[in-house]
């Protein structure tokens, strides 16, 4: 019985798969008849689509050789305009990982003072919550205009973006620290700084690695974003060059990839917090 | 008479509330604590116990007032009097030697790792704990996990251990078996014990002298009940003994009836001086239960 029941959920799993590509191969099969378009339409999108033997949207299998095609060398390098989805994926990340980082560097040391100071948090909250709600693009111009530089403005929006979920988890991680566990620490005599790196970094850390998780999952969305608009390299800016290419298959394989390599950065963070969990 | 190890000078805690108005919770508190000795102090709920435990820690400080400690004023929590929390406070991210180890090398800073480890060791050996050195919180039972409470506790040889209600959230079989532990180990190590319970019978069966307070606000010391029985007691035999029934009924009959008005039947009550009472040697309690032959009177004021 539970046997069956622990092969129901991936069983479903599949027919939806399987639902979902039928659906698609059906609504991406040639059509009959010929069907009139426009000229230049039909110099875009080829002959056989103009003439309605084929659908302009790729079908499941035009996708799928697609994909292996990219699977089989991603990371080619022919020129500026044409490199591999590896090595696009690579710079996204990378980018991500370094606004991440230093986002990290600075949110988890303020948010551990403001989550110890009582007087830091009302000083400096106002501020957070004015920044926070500013989409990171709107810093893209005044990032680009102060730094010069259009890689190193993606990744000023990347650490900006990822700032706020960090620093304000990290407060309140620190500002929550059961009142006996300091206070166990107090009838030991602990120094101020072992207290903070033994008691209460290890007692918030799991609320901290919530706000990193979340952060990772802000900064990833953003990148396509920012790339798209400093163009040059990197997943989003592969995607709008395969728009200009009018590439629907590799505007595919690629949203496919974004998906997958921002699911891998969760699950990445999900492990690490489970690392620093422990339950009562 | 020698400087007792804890002396408590008319300490008292008053909060404000929201409306302004001034709560006194306890005030003119005055009792003290030989070396070697174990204290249980009784009271209802409201009468400020645990805040004067922590006064005594140095957690809190009293509105007014003092504690000594070894003859010099309490100013802040020290590694001299060490803390079992009523809710064992053990951190759950450290494993059992861990949560022992942080305590030994907060004591002494200086000791290698080997040397605390072997520390550690002795006292997880003298709560009955070997083998569950590697375990997290998590995977140890309510009563384990007071061993531990108790274990880091003892690990820092303080002067002074406080419990604040140590077994009350424990189930009656684990807590009777935590209890002769506490006994046996306060034999062996001769260690002061300062302790609040609501236990009676939790009372009789660890403490020397009881403290008995009224009932808040303006809660005092009403007496100091001195325990008659020998040290030797046990859970098992404890009920036998000529004394149980005459300090727990006099126990009994102080919380059910006297700490309300405690004031309006003693005329003349000085809470400077809490009268000191030994109510298992006295024969007019003893009347309602087996006569004993040739018991002095002996009621000290």
């Amino acid at each position: 019985m539970n046997r069956l029941l622990g092969w129901r959920a991936p069983l479903l799993s599949l027919v939806v798969f399987l639902l979902l590509i039928g659906v698609w191969h059906a609504l991406t099969l040639p059509k009959s008849a010929a069907q009139t378009v426009n000229a230049e339409y039909a110099a875009l999108v080829g002959a056989e689509a103009s003439t309605g033997q084929k659908s302009a949207f790729p079908s499941p299998r035009d996708v799928g050789v697609k994909i292996l095609e990219h699977l089989r060398d991603p990371f080619y390098d022919h020129g500026p305009n044409d490199k591999g989805i590896g090595i696009q994926l690579g710079f996204s990340v990378a980018r991500v990982l370094l606004g991440y980082l230093l986002a990290a560097l600075v949110a988890i040391p303020v948010g551990f003072l403001i989550g110890m100071s009582p007087t830091v948090y009302r000083a400096l909250d106002p501020y957070i919550q004015v920044l926070k709600p500013i989409s990171p693009l709107a810093w893209m111009p005044l990032a680009l205009f102060t730094l010069k530089d259009s890689s190193v403005s993606a990744i000023f929006v990347i650490f900006i973006c990822s700032l706020w979920p960090m620093l304000i988890n990290t407060a309140f991680g620190v500002a929550s620290v059961r009142r006996e566990w300091l206070n166990v620490a107090r009838t030991l005599e602990v120094g101020p700084m072992r207290t903070a790196f033994r008691v209460i970094l290890p007692a918030a850390a799991p609320t901290i690695m919530t706000g990193m998780r979340i952060s990772i999952g802000i900064a990833w969305l953003v990148i396509v974003a920012a790339e798209m608009l400093v163009g040059g390299t990197g997943i989003g800016y592969f995607v709008w060059n395969e728009w200009n290419n009018l590439s629907i298959t590799n505007i595919l394989t690629a949203i496919l990839a974004i998906g997958l390599v921002g699911m891998l950065l969760d699950l990445m963070l999900a492990k690490l917090t489970k690392l620093v969990t422990f339950p009562e | 008479m020698s400087e007792p190890l804890i002396r408590i000078e008319g300490i008292s805690k008053k909060f404000t509330g929201r409306d302004g108005a001034v709560t006194t919770v306890f005030e003119d508190l005055y009792f003290s604590i030989e070396p070697g000795e174990f204290v249980c102090l009784i009271g209802h709920s409201g009468c400020g116990k645990t805040t004067i435990l922590n006064v005594l820690s140095g957690l809190e400080q009293s509105t007014s007032g003092y504690v000594f400690v070894g003859g010099r004023e309490v100013s802040g929590p020290s590694l001299d009097r060490a803390v079992i929390f009523q809710s064992h406070a053990l951190m759950p991210w450290l494993t059992v030697m861990g949560n022992i180890a942080f305590a030994v090398s907060s004591r002494w800073p200086e000791w290698s790792k080997e040397k605390v480890r072997a520390h550690c060791q002795q006292y997880i050996d003298l709560v009955n704990l070997t083998g569950a050195e590697k375990k997290r919180p998590a995977e140890l039972s309510g009563g384990m996990k007071q061993r531990v409470g108790i274990a880091r506790a003892l690990s820092i040889q303080p002067k002074m251990l406080l419990m604040d209600e140590p077994f009350s959230a424990l189930d009656a079989l684990t807590r009777g078996v935590l209890q002769e532990e506490v006994l046996r180990i306060c034999a062996e190590t001769r260690q002061t014990v300062f302790m609040i319970t609501h236990d009676v019978d939790e009372a009789i069966l660890l403490a020397d002298k009881i403290v008995l307070m009224t009932n808040g606000p303006h809660a005092k010391v009403a007496e100091i009940v001195v325990n008659t029985m020998p040290r030797s007691r046990t859970r098992h035999d404890l009920h036998k003994h000529p004394h149980y029934y005459r300090i727990r009924n006099h126990l009994i009959d102080f919380l059910v009836d006297r700490s309300k008005a405690f004031a309006g039947d003693t005329p003349d009550y000085d809470p400077r001086r809490p009268p000191l009472v030994t109510p298992g040697l006295d024969p007019a309690a003893a009347a309602a239960q087996a006569p004993v032959p040739g018991t002095p009177l002996a009621v000290v004021g």
